[in-house]
Protein backbone atom coordinates (compact mmCIF):
# COMPACT_ATOMS: atom_id res chain seq x y z
CA UNK A 1 0.00 0.00 0.00
CA UNK A 2 1.70 3.74 -1.09
CA UNK A 3 1.47 6.01 2.01
CA UNK A 4 -1.11 8.64 0.86
CA UNK A 5 1.07 11.36 0.82
CA UNK A 6 5.04 11.46 0.02
CA UNK A 7 6.84 14.37 -0.71
CA UNK A 8 10.45 14.05 -1.43
CA UNK A 9 13.16 17.06 -1.48
CA UNK A 10 10.09 19.18 -2.44
CA UNK A 11 11.31 22.60 -3.64
CA UNK A 12 9.59 25.95 -4.41
CA UNK A 13 10.55 29.03 -6.05
CA UNK A 14 8.05 32.36 -6.21
CA UNK A 15 9.89 34.41 -8.34
CA UNK A 16 12.91 35.31 -5.87
CA UNK A 17 11.13 33.74 -2.81
CA UNK A 18 12.33 30.26 -2.35
CA UNK A 19 9.15 28.97 -0.52
CA UNK A 20 10.11 25.45 0.16
CA UNK A 21 13.78 24.37 0.33
CA UNK A 22 13.55 20.49 0.17
CA UNK A 23 10.71 19.21 2.06
CA UNK A 24 10.56 15.42 3.01
CA UNK A 25 7.38 14.18 4.38
CA UNK A 26 5.42 10.77 4.30
CA UNK A 27 1.61 10.75 5.55
CA UNK A 28 0.67 6.78 6.16
CA UNK A 29 -2.63 6.00 5.36
CA UNK A 30 -4.73 6.82 8.12
CA UNK A 31 -1.98 8.75 9.75
CA UNK A 32 -3.41 12.60 11.55
CA UNK A 33 -0.67 14.90 10.99
CA UNK A 34 -0.20 18.12 11.98
CA UNK A 35 1.42 20.49 10.10
CA UNK A 36 2.60 23.20 11.83
CA UNK A 37 5.25 26.79 11.29
CA UNK A 38 4.92 30.51 11.64
CA UNK A 39 3.27 32.45 8.94
CA UNK A 40 4.80 32.45 5.62
CA UNK A 41 6.69 29.29 6.65
CA UNK A 42 4.85 27.28 3.66
CA UNK A 43 2.92 24.82 4.94
CA UNK A 44 0.03 26.32 2.38
CA UNK A 45 2.48 26.04 -0.71
CA UNK A 46 3.45 22.34 0.42
CA UNK A 47 -0.43 21.37 0.45
CA UNK A 48 -0.96 22.88 -2.71
CA UNK A 49 1.60 20.83 -4.52
CA UNK A 50 -0.04 17.74 -2.95
CA UNK A 51 -3.50 18.51 -4.56
CA UNK A 52 -2.01 19.84 -7.95
CA UNK A 53 -2.67 23.52 -7.32
CA UNK A 54 0.79 24.82 -7.66
CA UNK A 55 3.70 22.91 -9.78
CA UNK A 56 6.87 22.50 -7.42
CA UNK A 57 9.85 23.93 -8.74
CA UNK A 58 11.73 20.71 -7.75
CA UNK A 59 11.42 17.47 -5.81
CA UNK A 60 8.55 14.94 -6.22
CA UNK A 61 5.17 14.52 -4.40
CA UNK A 62 3.02 11.21 -4.80
CA UNK A 63 -0.88 10.56 -3.58
CA UNK A 64 -1.50 7.51 -2.98
CA UNK A 65 1.27 6.66 -5.50
CA UNK A 66 0.25 8.77 -8.41
CA UNK A 67 2.39 11.87 -9.14
CA UNK A 68 0.54 15.12 -7.47
CA UNK A 69 -1.64 16.97 -9.97
CA UNK A 70 -2.56 13.49 -12.06
CA UNK A 71 -5.94 12.86 -12.55
CA UNK A 72 -5.46 10.18 -10.23
CA UNK A 73 -3.71 11.88 -7.43
CA UNK A 74 -6.74 14.58 -7.23
CA UNK A 75 -9.35 11.73 -7.27
CA UNK A 76 -8.17 10.18 -4.33
CA UNK A 77 -8.27 13.37 -1.85
CA UNK A 78 -9.95 16.47 -0.79
CA UNK A 79 -9.39 19.34 0.02
CA UNK A 80 -10.22 22.34 1.75
CA UNK A 81 -8.13 25.73 1.10
CA UNK A 82 -7.14 28.30 3.61
CA UNK A 83 -9.26 31.00 1.63
CA UNK A 84 -12.25 29.30 0.21
CA UNK A 85 -15.74 30.58 -1.09
CA UNK A 86 -18.53 28.72 -2.67
CA UNK A 87 -21.40 30.60 -4.59
CA UNK A 88 -23.62 32.21 -2.54
CA UNK A 89 -26.19 30.87 -4.38
CA UNK A 90 -25.81 27.57 -3.72
CA UNK A 91 -27.61 25.53 -0.68
CA UNK A 92 -25.55 23.37 1.69
CA UNK A 93 -26.81 20.45 -0.44
CA UNK A 94 -26.82 21.51 -3.84
CA UNK A 95 -23.31 22.33 -3.41
CA UNK A 96 -22.60 18.97 -2.20
CA UNK A 97 -24.13 17.46 -4.83
CA UNK A 98 -21.95 19.54 -7.39
CA UNK A 99 -19.23 18.06 -5.37
CA UNK A 100 -20.59 14.44 -5.98
CA UNK A 101 -20.72 14.78 -9.55
CA UNK A 102 -17.39 16.13 -9.76
CA UNK A 103 -16.09 13.45 -8.16
CA UNK A 104 -18.17 11.02 -9.76
CA UNK A 105 -19.68 10.12 -6.08
CA UNK A 106 -22.52 7.40 -6.28
CA UNK A 107 -23.31 8.41 -2.39
CA UNK A 108 -26.73 10.71 -3.26
CA UNK A 109 -28.42 11.89 -1.02
CA UNK A 110 -27.98 9.97 1.83
CA UNK A 111 -23.86 10.37 1.07
CA UNK A 112 -24.80 14.32 1.24
CA UNK A 113 -27.01 13.78 4.44
CA UNK A 114 -24.74 11.72 6.54
CA UNK A 115 -21.55 14.15 5.94
CA UNK A 116 -24.07 17.20 6.56
CA UNK A 117 -25.17 15.84 9.71
CA UNK A 118 -21.21 15.27 10.36
CA UNK A 119 -20.22 18.33 10.40
CA UNK A 120 -23.63 19.35 12.13
CA UNK A 121 -25.33 21.42 9.19
CA UNK A 122 -28.22 18.69 8.67
CA UNK A 123 -30.83 21.24 9.52
CA UNK A 124 -29.01 24.00 7.26
CA UNK A 125 -29.45 21.37 4.41
CA UNK A 126 -31.81 24.48 2.17
CA UNK A 127 -29.71 27.36 3.52
CA UNK A 128 -27.83 29.16 0.79
CA UNK A 129 -24.12 29.72 1.54
CA UNK A 130 -24.71 33.03 1.17
CA UNK A 131 -26.55 33.11 4.41
CA UNK A 132 -24.08 31.20 6.52
CA UNK A 133 -21.81 32.39 8.88
CA UNK A 134 -18.44 31.67 8.28
CA UNK A 135 -17.96 29.23 10.52
CA UNK A 136 -20.94 27.49 8.93
CA UNK A 137 -19.62 27.49 5.99
CA UNK A 138 -16.25 26.21 6.90
CA UNK A 139 -17.97 23.09 8.25
CA UNK A 140 -19.58 22.88 4.86
CA UNK A 141 -15.91 23.42 3.38
CA UNK A 142 -14.83 20.33 5.37
CA UNK A 143 -18.05 17.92 4.17
CA UNK A 144 -17.21 19.47 0.76
CA UNK A 145 -13.61 17.56 1.25
CA UNK A 146 -15.15 14.71 2.18
CA UNK A 147 -17.34 14.01 -0.77
CA UNK A 148 -16.65 11.13 -2.63
CA UNK A 149 -14.81 9.23 0.07
CA UNK A 150 -10.82 10.21 0.00
CA UNK A 151 -8.08 8.91 1.29
CA UNK A 152 -6.21 11.84 1.62
CA UNK A 153 -7.47 14.62 3.17
CA UNK A 154 -5.78 18.22 3.66
CA UNK A 155 -7.11 20.51 5.07
CA UNK A 156 -5.35 24.35 5.83
CA UNK A 157 -6.23 25.88 8.48
CA UNK A 158 -9.72 24.40 8.86
CA UNK A 159 -11.24 25.67 11.79
CA UNK A 160 -9.66 29.75 11.78
CA UNK A 161 -13.12 30.90 11.81
CA UNK A 162 -14.99 28.26 14.40
CA UNK A 163 -16.07 28.77 17.80
CA UNK A 164 -14.67 26.51 20.68
CA UNK A 165 -17.70 23.72 20.28
CA UNK A 166 -17.19 24.09 16.55
CA UNK A 167 -13.69 23.74 17.09
CA UNK A 168 -14.54 20.20 19.29
CA UNK A 169 -16.81 19.01 16.27
CA UNK A 170 -13.79 19.35 13.70
CA UNK A 171 -11.69 16.96 16.39
CA UNK A 172 -14.26 14.48 16.61
CA UNK A 173 -15.08 14.47 12.78
CA UNK A 174 -11.01 13.79 11.96
CA UNK A 175 -10.75 11.54 14.36
CA UNK A 176 -13.98 9.75 12.51
CA UNK A 177 -12.44 10.15 9.77
CA UNK A 178 -9.33 8.92 10.38
CA UNK A 179 -10.65 5.53 12.26
CA UNK A 180 -11.60 4.94 8.93
CA UNK A 181 -8.01 4.81 6.86
CA UNK A 182 -8.29 7.89 5.38
CA UNK A 183 -4.67 9.78 6.10
CA UNK A 184 -5.57 13.82 6.86
CA UNK A 185 -2.62 16.57 6.97
CA UNK A 186 -4.24 19.34 9.09
CA UNK A 187 -2.35 22.74 9.01
CA UNK A 188 -2.96 24.88 11.85
CA UNK A 189 -1.73 27.89 14.33
CA UNK A 190 -3.77 26.47 17.13
CA UNK A 191 -1.00 23.93 18.56
CA UNK A 192 -3.90 22.84 21.70
CA UNK A 193 -5.63 21.34 18.94
CA UNK A 194 -3.02 20.03 16.52
CA UNK A 195 -1.86 18.34 20.23
CA UNK A 196 -4.96 16.80 21.41
CA UNK A 197 -5.93 15.02 17.81
CA UNK A 198 -2.77 14.18 15.41
CA UNK A 199 -0.59 11.19 15.59
CA UNK A 200 2.21 13.25 14.28
CA UNK A 201 3.42 16.81 13.99
CA UNK A 202 5.58 18.53 11.48
CA UNK A 203 7.04 21.84 12.62
CA UNK A 204 7.92 23.73 9.49
CA UNK A 205 10.11 26.66 9.33
CA UNK A 206 11.39 28.72 6.29
CA UNK A 207 10.75 26.33 3.57
CA UNK A 208 11.53 23.49 5.74
CA UNK A 209 10.69 20.85 8.22
CA UNK A 210 12.52 21.11 11.25
CA UNK A 211 11.19 18.64 13.93
CA UNK A 212 9.07 16.23 13.01
CA UNK A 213 7.52 13.32 15.74
CA UNK A 214 4.81 12.40 17.73
CA UNK A 215 3.42 14.92 20.37
CA UNK A 216 4.96 12.79 23.00
CA UNK A 217 8.31 12.19 21.30
CA UNK A 218 8.17 16.47 20.35
CA UNK A 219 7.32 17.28 24.07
CA UNK A 220 10.68 15.84 25.67
CA UNK A 221 10.68 15.89 29.25
CA UNK A 222 11.97 18.68 31.55
CA UNK A 223 12.86 17.42 34.72
CA UNK A 224 11.17 16.37 37.79
CA UNK A 225 10.12 19.12 40.85
CA UNK A 226 9.31 18.22 44.26
CA UNK A 227 8.05 20.60 46.68
CA UNK A 228 9.59 19.95 49.88
CA UNK A 229 9.75 21.85 53.22
CA UNK A 230 12.46 24.18 51.95
CA UNK A 231 10.49 24.90 49.20
CA UNK A 232 10.56 23.98 45.19
CA UNK A 233 13.40 22.08 43.65
CA UNK A 234 13.57 20.90 40.24
CA UNK A 235 15.62 18.53 39.01
CA UNK A 236 16.06 19.08 35.55
CA UNK A 237 17.69 15.66 34.57
CA UNK A 238 15.01 13.37 36.09
CA UNK A 239 12.75 11.58 34.65
CA UNK A 240 9.31 9.97 35.93
CA UNK A 241 11.35 6.62 36.75
CA UNK A 242 13.48 8.28 39.16
CA UNK A 243 10.57 9.47 41.26
CA UNK A 244 10.83 6.71 43.90
CA UNK A 245 14.11 7.01 44.36
CA UNK A 246 14.39 10.81 44.56
CA UNK A 247 11.55 10.87 47.00
CA UNK A 248 13.39 7.64 49.40
CA UNK A 249 15.93 10.07 49.24
CA UNK A 250 14.48 12.80 50.48
CA UNK A 251 12.66 10.85 53.41
CA UNK A 252 15.45 8.67 53.81
CA UNK A 253 16.96 12.44 55.16
CA UNK A 254 14.25 13.20 57.08
CA UNK A 255 12.78 16.04 54.82
CA UNK A 256 9.30 16.19 54.12
CA UNK A 257 7.79 15.47 50.79
CA UNK A 258 4.41 17.53 49.90
CA UNK A 259 4.29 17.03 46.54
CA UNK A 260 5.75 15.65 43.18
CA UNK A 261 5.32 16.52 39.49
CA UNK A 262 6.63 14.95 36.18
CA UNK A 263 6.91 17.86 33.99
CA UNK A 264 6.72 17.06 30.38
CA UNK A 265 7.38 20.19 27.75
CA UNK A 266 4.52 21.54 25.99
CA UNK A 267 4.03 21.23 22.17
CA UNK A 268 3.82 25.13 22.53
CA UNK A 269 7.54 25.36 23.79
CA UNK A 270 8.60 22.70 21.76
CA UNK A 271 7.74 25.19 19.06
CA UNK A 272 9.01 28.03 20.03
CA UNK A 273 12.44 26.15 20.36
CA UNK A 274 12.33 24.81 16.43
CA UNK A 275 11.25 28.11 15.30
CA UNK A 276 12.62 30.54 17.48
CA UNK A 277 11.23 33.84 16.82
CA UNK A 278 10.21 33.64 13.30
CA UNK A 279 7.35 35.02 11.45
CA UNK A 280 6.88 36.71 8.63
CA UNK B 1 -17.73 14.37 -21.29
CA UNK B 2 -19.86 14.40 -18.05
CA UNK B 3 -17.20 16.34 -16.10
CA UNK B 4 -17.73 19.50 -19.07
CA UNK B 5 -21.34 19.16 -18.85
CA UNK B 6 -20.99 19.64 -14.85
CA UNK B 7 -19.10 22.77 -15.75
CA UNK B 8 -21.05 24.08 -18.12
CA UNK B 9 -24.38 23.66 -15.79
CA UNK B 10 -22.48 25.39 -13.17
CA UNK B 11 -21.56 28.18 -15.27
CA UNK B 12 -24.79 28.51 -16.63
CA UNK B 13 -26.44 28.72 -13.07
CA UNK B 14 -24.02 31.29 -12.21
CA UNK B 15 -25.19 33.50 -14.97
CA UNK B 16 -28.97 32.82 -14.08
CA UNK B 17 -28.21 33.83 -10.23
CA UNK B 18 -26.11 36.84 -11.07
CA UNK B 19 -28.88 37.91 -13.10
CA UNK B 20 -26.76 38.48 -16.22
CA UNK B 21 -29.81 36.95 -18.30
CA UNK B 22 -32.30 39.22 -16.86
CA UNK B 23 -30.43 42.49 -17.61
CA UNK B 24 -29.49 41.13 -21.09
CA UNK B 25 -33.09 40.72 -21.49
CA UNK B 26 -34.18 44.01 -20.38
CA UNK B 27 -31.97 46.12 -22.36
CA UNK B 28 -32.04 43.75 -25.31
CA UNK B 29 -36.15 44.29 -25.30
CA UNK B 30 -35.33 48.48 -25.06
CA UNK B 31 -32.54 47.74 -27.54
CA UNK B 32 -34.89 46.32 -30.03
CA UNK B 33 -37.76 48.62 -29.15
CA UNK B 34 -35.89 51.69 -30.19
CA UNK B 35 -34.57 49.93 -33.51
CA UNK B 36 -38.48 49.57 -34.63
CA UNK B 37 -39.21 53.14 -33.85
CA UNK B 38 -35.81 54.24 -35.71
CA UNK B 39 -37.37 51.73 -38.62
CA UNK B 40 -40.74 53.09 -38.50
CA UNK B 41 -39.37 56.54 -38.14
CA UNK B 42 -36.75 56.15 -41.59
CA UNK B 43 -39.50 54.30 -43.58
CA UNK B 44 -42.79 56.65 -42.93
CA UNK B 45 -40.23 59.58 -43.30
CA UNK B 46 -39.59 58.11 -47.21
CA UNK B 47 -43.41 57.42 -47.70
CA UNK B 48 -44.37 60.90 -46.61
CA UNK B 49 -41.62 62.42 -48.53
CA UNK B 50 -42.40 60.57 -51.97
CA UNK B 51 -45.87 59.56 -51.77
CA UNK B 52 -44.56 55.70 -52.47
CA UNK B 53 -41.00 53.86 -51.24
CA UNK B 54 -39.93 52.73 -54.11
CA UNK B 55 -37.69 49.72 -54.85
CA UNK B 56 -33.95 51.07 -54.22
CA UNK B 57 -34.61 53.30 -51.31
CA UNK B 58 -36.82 50.81 -49.24
CA UNK B 59 -33.41 48.34 -50.13
CA UNK B 60 -31.01 51.32 -48.68
CA UNK B 61 -33.31 51.97 -45.79
CA UNK B 62 -33.16 48.31 -45.13
CA UNK B 63 -29.68 47.08 -45.47
CA UNK B 64 -28.49 50.78 -43.88
CA UNK B 65 -31.04 49.95 -40.63
CA UNK B 66 -30.01 46.12 -40.22
CA UNK B 67 -26.68 47.09 -40.69
CA UNK B 68 -26.93 49.02 -37.80
CA UNK B 69 -28.82 46.81 -35.61
CA UNK B 70 -26.13 44.06 -36.39
CA UNK B 71 -23.29 46.69 -35.49
CA UNK B 72 -25.97 47.27 -32.04
CA UNK B 73 -25.97 43.05 -31.56
CA UNK B 74 -22.48 42.49 -32.04
CA UNK B 75 -21.62 45.33 -29.22
CA UNK B 76 -24.54 43.70 -27.30
CA UNK B 77 -22.81 40.24 -27.55
CA UNK B 78 -19.85 41.04 -27.21
CA UNK B 79 -20.49 42.68 -23.56
CA UNK B 80 -22.11 39.30 -22.80
CA UNK B 81 -19.33 37.62 -23.76
CA UNK B 82 -16.96 39.61 -21.78
CA UNK B 83 -18.73 39.69 -18.49
CA UNK B 84 -19.73 35.72 -18.69
CA UNK B 85 -15.95 34.82 -18.76
CA UNK B 86 -13.95 37.88 -17.79
CA UNK B 87 -13.12 36.30 -14.19
CA UNK B 88 -13.53 32.71 -15.21
CA UNK B 89 -9.14 31.77 -14.48
CA UNK B 90 -8.01 34.28 -11.92
CA UNK B 91 -10.69 36.25 -11.10
CA UNK B 92 -12.63 33.21 -9.34
CA UNK B 93 -8.93 32.12 -8.26
CA UNK B 94 -8.11 35.41 -6.41
CA UNK B 95 -11.88 34.72 -4.56
CA UNK B 96 -11.14 31.36 -3.60
CA UNK B 97 -14.05 30.08 -6.14
CA UNK B 98 -11.80 28.02 -8.38
CA UNK B 99 -9.75 26.03 -6.12
CA UNK B 100 -12.13 23.53 -4.49
CA UNK B 101 -13.26 22.61 -8.36
CA UNK B 102 -9.17 22.32 -9.84
CA UNK B 103 -8.39 19.84 -7.39
CA UNK B 104 -11.35 17.47 -8.55
CA UNK B 105 -10.46 15.16 -10.89
CA UNK B 106 -12.33 17.13 -14.11
CA UNK B 107 -8.95 18.98 -14.41
CA UNK B 108 -8.19 22.54 -16.03
CA UNK B 109 -8.77 21.37 -19.58
CA UNK B 110 -12.40 20.57 -18.97
CA UNK B 111 -13.11 23.11 -17.23
CA UNK B 112 -11.67 25.85 -19.16
CA UNK B 113 -13.99 24.04 -22.07
CA UNK B 114 -17.35 23.65 -20.13
CA UNK B 115 -16.79 27.84 -19.50
CA UNK B 116 -15.98 28.01 -23.54
CA UNK B 117 -19.19 26.32 -24.62
CA UNK B 118 -21.25 27.45 -22.06
CA UNK B 119 -20.64 31.49 -22.64
CA UNK B 120 -19.96 30.49 -26.20
CA UNK B 121 -23.44 29.00 -26.54
CA UNK B 122 -25.30 31.41 -24.86
CA UNK B 123 -23.30 34.25 -26.61
CA UNK B 124 -23.92 32.35 -30.17
CA UNK B 125 -27.58 32.08 -29.99
CA UNK B 126 -27.86 35.39 -28.48
CA UNK B 127 -26.47 37.23 -31.58
CA UNK B 128 -28.66 35.22 -33.47
CA UNK B 129 -32.19 35.32 -32.09
CA UNK B 130 -31.44 39.50 -31.69
CA UNK B 131 -30.01 39.35 -35.44
CA UNK B 132 -33.64 37.52 -36.59
CA UNK B 133 -35.55 39.76 -34.28
CA UNK B 134 -33.89 42.96 -36.14
CA UNK B 135 -35.02 41.17 -39.48
CA UNK B 136 -38.72 40.65 -38.90
CA UNK B 137 -39.13 44.07 -37.55
CA UNK B 138 -37.59 45.67 -40.55
CA UNK B 139 -39.49 43.17 -42.54
CA UNK B 140 -42.71 43.95 -41.04
CA UNK B 141 -42.12 47.69 -41.08
CA UNK B 142 -40.31 48.24 -44.24
CA UNK B 143 -41.08 45.42 -46.11
CA UNK B 144 -37.77 44.34 -47.12
CA UNK B 145 -35.16 41.26 -45.85
CA UNK B 146 -31.92 40.20 -46.65
CA UNK B 147 -30.59 38.65 -49.45
CA UNK B 148 -28.87 36.15 -47.28
CA UNK B 149 -31.51 35.54 -44.50
CA UNK B 150 -29.08 33.42 -42.01
CA UNK B 151 -25.48 33.99 -43.07
CA UNK B 152 -25.02 37.36 -41.21
CA UNK B 153 -26.79 35.85 -38.20
CA UNK B 154 -24.36 32.81 -37.97
CA UNK B 155 -21.28 35.56 -38.89
CA UNK B 156 -22.22 37.46 -35.71
CA UNK B 157 -22.29 34.41 -33.88
CA UNK B 158 -18.75 33.03 -35.29
CA UNK B 159 -17.61 36.06 -34.29
CA UNK B 160 -19.07 35.66 -30.27
CA UNK B 161 -17.10 32.29 -30.22
CA UNK B 162 -13.64 34.37 -31.00
CA UNK B 163 -14.75 36.44 -28.49
CA UNK B 164 -15.38 34.60 -25.94
CA UNK B 165 -11.84 32.02 -26.58
CA UNK B 166 -10.08 35.36 -26.64
CA UNK B 167 -11.63 36.51 -22.89
CA UNK B 168 -10.97 32.91 -21.41
CA UNK B 169 -7.07 33.38 -22.87
CA UNK B 170 -7.17 36.76 -20.66
CA UNK B 171 -8.98 35.65 -17.74
CA UNK B 172 -5.77 33.04 -17.12
CA UNK B 173 -3.23 35.49 -17.33
CA UNK B 174 -4.92 39.06 -16.07
CA UNK B 175 -7.41 39.54 -13.06
CA UNK B 176 -10.85 40.22 -13.80
CA UNK B 177 -10.87 43.99 -14.58
CA UNK B 178 -7.73 44.14 -16.31
CA UNK B 179 -9.21 41.40 -18.86
CA UNK B 180 -12.80 43.19 -18.89
CA UNK B 181 -10.75 46.81 -20.02
CA UNK B 182 -8.50 44.29 -22.67
CA UNK B 183 -11.32 42.39 -24.13
CA UNK B 184 -13.17 45.79 -24.44
CA UNK B 185 -10.00 47.90 -26.28
CA UNK B 186 -9.14 44.55 -28.32
CA UNK B 187 -13.61 44.28 -29.43
CA UNK B 188 -12.40 48.86 -29.94
CA UNK B 189 -9.66 47.74 -32.48
CA UNK B 190 -11.24 45.79 -34.53
CA UNK B 191 -14.10 48.27 -34.90
CA UNK B 192 -11.48 50.95 -35.32
CA UNK B 193 -9.65 48.66 -37.92
CA UNK B 194 -13.00 48.12 -39.76
CA UNK B 195 -13.31 51.61 -40.12
CA UNK B 196 -9.81 52.40 -41.79
CA UNK B 197 -11.00 49.74 -44.33
CA UNK B 198 -13.69 51.43 -45.33
CA UNK B 199 -12.14 54.82 -45.15
CA UNK B 200 -9.05 53.42 -47.29
CA UNK B 201 -12.03 52.00 -50.01
CA UNK B 202 -13.63 55.91 -49.77
CA UNK B 203 -10.75 57.65 -50.15
CA UNK B 204 -9.26 54.95 -52.55
CA UNK B 205 -6.09 54.71 -50.75
CA UNK B 206 -4.62 51.33 -50.88
CA UNK B 207 -2.52 51.83 -47.89
CA UNK B 208 -5.20 51.97 -45.36
CA UNK B 209 -7.54 49.61 -47.29
CA UNK B 210 -4.64 46.76 -46.35
CA UNK B 211 -4.57 48.07 -43.05
CA UNK B 212 -8.10 47.58 -42.45
CA UNK B 213 -8.19 44.32 -44.04
CA UNK B 214 -4.81 43.18 -42.16
CA UNK B 215 -6.89 43.93 -38.42
CA UNK B 216 -9.93 42.06 -39.86
CA UNK B 217 -8.20 39.13 -40.39
CA UNK B 218 -6.10 39.33 -36.95
CA UNK B 219 -9.02 40.03 -35.20
CA UNK B 220 -12.08 37.65 -37.32
CA UNK B 221 -14.82 39.26 -35.24
CA UNK B 222 -14.92 41.88 -37.34
CA UNK B 223 -14.10 40.17 -40.64
CA UNK B 224 -17.19 37.95 -40.39
CA UNK B 225 -19.40 41.21 -39.15
CA UNK B 226 -18.05 42.29 -42.24
CA UNK B 227 -18.60 39.50 -44.46
CA UNK B 228 -22.30 39.25 -42.47
CA UNK B 229 -22.92 42.95 -43.66
CA UNK B 230 -22.32 42.39 -47.52
CA UNK B 231 -24.41 39.15 -47.04
CA UNK B 232 -27.48 41.66 -46.50
CA UNK B 233 -27.06 42.97 -49.84
CA UNK B 234 -25.20 40.47 -51.73
CA UNK B 235 -27.61 39.77 -54.50
CA UNK B 236 -28.34 43.48 -55.13
CA UNK B 237 -27.26 45.60 -57.79
CA UNK B 238 -27.82 49.08 -58.65
CA UNK B 239 -28.23 52.52 -57.29
CA UNK B 240 -28.46 50.95 -53.52
CA UNK B 241 -25.53 48.95 -53.60
CA UNK B 242 -23.23 51.72 -54.48
CA UNK B 243 -24.86 53.90 -52.33
CA UNK B 244 -25.21 51.05 -48.94
CA UNK B 245 -21.37 50.52 -50.22
CA UNK B 246 -20.43 54.03 -49.44
CA UNK B 247 -22.65 54.02 -46.16
CA UNK B 248 -20.77 53.91 -42.29
CA UNK B 249 -22.29 50.57 -41.44
CA UNK B 250 -22.88 49.39 -45.03
CA UNK B 251 -19.59 49.70 -45.96
CA UNK B 252 -19.09 45.49 -45.99
CA UNK B 253 -16.57 43.76 -47.69
CA UNK B 254 -16.66 39.86 -48.61
CA UNK B 255 -13.99 38.32 -46.69
CA UNK B 256 -14.37 35.31 -48.44
CA UNK B 257 -15.06 31.40 -47.59
CA UNK B 258 -11.45 31.17 -46.29
CA UNK B 259 -12.58 33.79 -43.37
CA UNK B 260 -14.67 30.71 -41.56
CA UNK B 261 -11.51 27.75 -41.95
CA UNK B 262 -9.17 30.84 -40.49
CA UNK B 263 -11.42 31.58 -37.35
CA UNK B 264 -11.98 28.01 -36.31
CA UNK B 265 -8.37 27.78 -36.70
CA UNK B 266 -7.76 30.70 -34.65
CA UNK B 267 -10.25 29.99 -32.02
CA UNK B 268 -8.80 26.35 -31.74
CA UNK B 269 -5.34 28.01 -31.00
CA UNK B 270 -6.42 30.60 -28.64
CA UNK B 271 -8.32 27.86 -26.56
CA UNK B 272 -4.71 25.74 -26.96
CA UNK B 273 -2.73 29.06 -25.42
CA UNK B 274 -5.41 29.17 -22.74
CA UNK B 275 -5.31 25.63 -21.96
CA UNK B 276 -1.25 25.68 -21.69
CA UNK B 277 -1.08 28.87 -19.98
CA UNK B 278 -4.00 27.90 -17.36
CA UNK B 279 -2.10 24.44 -16.72
CA UNK B 280 1.21 26.04 -16.10
CA UNK B 281 -0.36 28.44 -13.75
CA UNK B 282 -0.12 28.41 -10.14
CA UNK B 283 -3.53 28.89 -8.09
N1 LIG C 1 1.54 33.12 -5.12
C1 LIG C 1 2.65 33.49 -4.47
N2 LIG C 1 3.51 34.35 -5.05
C2 LIG C 1 4.63 34.72 -4.43
N3 LIG C 1 5.00 34.29 -3.21
C3 LIG C 1 4.18 33.45 -2.57
C4 LIG C 1 2.96 33.01 -3.16
N4 LIG C 1 2.37 32.16 -2.30
C5 LIG C 1 3.17 32.08 -1.23
N5 LIG C 1 4.27 32.86 -1.37
C6 LIG C 1 5.37 32.98 -0.41
O1 LIG C 1 5.79 31.67 -0.09
C7 LIG C 1 6.10 31.58 1.29
C8 LIG C 1 5.27 30.48 1.92
O2 LIG C 1 3.90 30.85 1.91
P1 LIG C 1 2.75 29.91 2.47
O3 LIG C 1 1.48 30.54 2.12
O4 LIG C 1 3.00 28.53 2.02
O5 LIG C 1 3.00 30.01 4.03
P2 LIG C 1 2.14 29.40 5.23
O6 LIG C 1 3.07 28.58 6.03
O7 LIG C 1 0.92 28.73 4.72
O8 LIG C 1 1.75 30.72 6.03
P3 LIG C 1 0.42 31.08 6.84
O9 LIG C 1 0.57 30.45 8.18
O10 LIG C 1 0.47 32.56 6.94
O11 LIG C 1 -0.75 30.57 6.09
C9 LIG C 1 5.83 32.96 1.87
O12 LIG C 1 7.07 33.63 1.92
C10 LIG C 1 4.93 33.61 0.87
O13 LIG C 1 5.15 34.99 0.86
MG1 LIG D 1 -1.08 29.10 4.90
Amino acid sequence: MPPALLAQRIEKRYGRTLALRGVDLEVAEGELVGLLGPNGAGKSTLVKIACGLVRASGGRADVCGSPAGSAAARASLGYLAELFRFPGWYSADELLELHQRLTRSTGGAAERLELLRLVGLDAARHTRVEAMSKGMQQRLGIAQALVGGPRLLLLDEPTSALDPVGRRLVRSVLEGVRNRGVAVVLNSHLLGEVELVCDRVAIMRDGLIVADGTPAELARPRGVEIDTDAGTELVPAARRDDVPRLVAELVGRGTPVYGVRVLAGTLEEVYLEAVGEATS
Amino acid sequence: MSGVATVMGYALRESLRRRVFVIVLILTVCFLALYALAAREAFSEVTEFRGVVDEQERILFGATLLGLAMFGTLFLGAVLAVFLTLGVVRGDAERGLLQPLVVRPIGRVQLLVGRFLAAGAVCALYVFAVYLAAVAITDAIGGWSPDRLLLPGVSLAGGMLFLVAVSLLGSVFLSATANGIAIFMVFGAGLVGGLLGQLGEGLQSPTLEDIGRNVSWALPFEALYQSGLSALTEDTVGFAKIVVNLGPFGGARDMGAGIWPWTAAYTALVGVLAAVGFARRDL
